[in-house]
């Protein structure tokens, strides 16, 4: 038997929400870039997801996701990259020390 | 609903990466987290090869579950152990968080069980290694040469950016 389509969707859509409650509560740069990464893995999920079941002669959501993984990882070298001057320059990475560019 | 062997390795592919991440959103210790984060991505390169995506998993495993989480432990390396303890927000900015998530949670968990859209046209053939070059590599149309080609700008340049943040003065 096949695993029903809804199964998936909605266990991406968990793992989703479970990354923007991370996202809100972490005050944390380093913890904030990792809730990210949950939420865009989900939704390269539920990209797969479509195009297994819905269109499987066609491959827009295999590509979609796999150019979704590459964008991810340029992303996150940059972020880490950014993430890293920050701390080089403010001695911390705690939300509360970041206000230099605040209204 | 009739047991299955596909039901039972994808409810503990589920229970473990649900697991995983909610641990990820909430243990407190920096390296813990990118562990269960690595957790959530090889459920996730497994969901894929549920679906007889092998070459997604595979690319799955290899950029996030290599790559990208090793960058993650380099930087909770370099940034060092006193810093980085996770601090959480007061519980007034706790609950509220909680609260937005799960109620989205239940909009989006209402939606996906009251529509049907799905044809049942699932397919157990898998996709062969040769239409993928193809289509990665190809110009007519459904094939996808331009995007690989811009997702390589986009990596050069994000490179060369890194370097630029992060270089020494």
């Amino acid at each position: 038997m096949i695993v029903p389509a809804q199964f998936y969707l909605a266990l991406a859509a968990i793992l989703f929400f479970i990354g923007v409650f991370g996202f809100f509560t972490r005050r944390n740069l380093i913890s904030l870039l990792i809730s990210t990464e949950l939420m865009l893995n989900t939704v390269d999920i539920n990209f797969a997801v479509f195009n297994a079941y819905c269109h499987p002669e066609h491959l827009e959501g295999f590509f979609f996701t796999m150019f979704g993984i590459g964008v991810a990882a340029a992303e996150t070298a940059v972020a880490i990259a950014i993430i890293i001057n920050v701390f080089r320059n403010v001695k911390s990475i705690h939300i509360k020390n970041m206000k230099e560019l605040k209204h | 609903m009739e047991f299955s062997t596909n039901l039972l390795i994808f409810s503990g592919l589920a229970l473990l990466m649900m697991a995983a991440a909610f641990a990820a959103v909430t243990t407190s210790r920096i390296m813990r987290a990118v562990t269960y984060l690595l957790f959530v991505l090889f459920g996730t390169a497994g969901l894929y090869f549920m679906l007889h995506y092998t070459f997604l998993g595979a690319v799955q495993i290899i950029v996030y579950a290599g790559g990208i989480v090793v960058l993650f432990i380099f930087a909770a390396l370099l940034i060092g152990k006193g810093t980085i303890d996770v601090t959480h927000t007061s519980n007034r900015r706790y609950l509220a968080g909680l609260l937005a998530s799960l109620s989205g949670m239940a909009l989006a968990l209402y939606l996906i069980n009251s529509t049907d859209f799905f044809a049942d046209k699932f397919s157990t053939v898998g996709v062969p290694m040769k239409s993928v070059g193809l289509a990665l590599m190809g110009t007519a149309k459904h094939n996808y040469v331009l995007t690989f080609e811009v997702l390589s700008i986009l990596l050069l340049a994000c490179m060369v950016g890194a370097i630029m943040i992060a270089r020494k003065k």
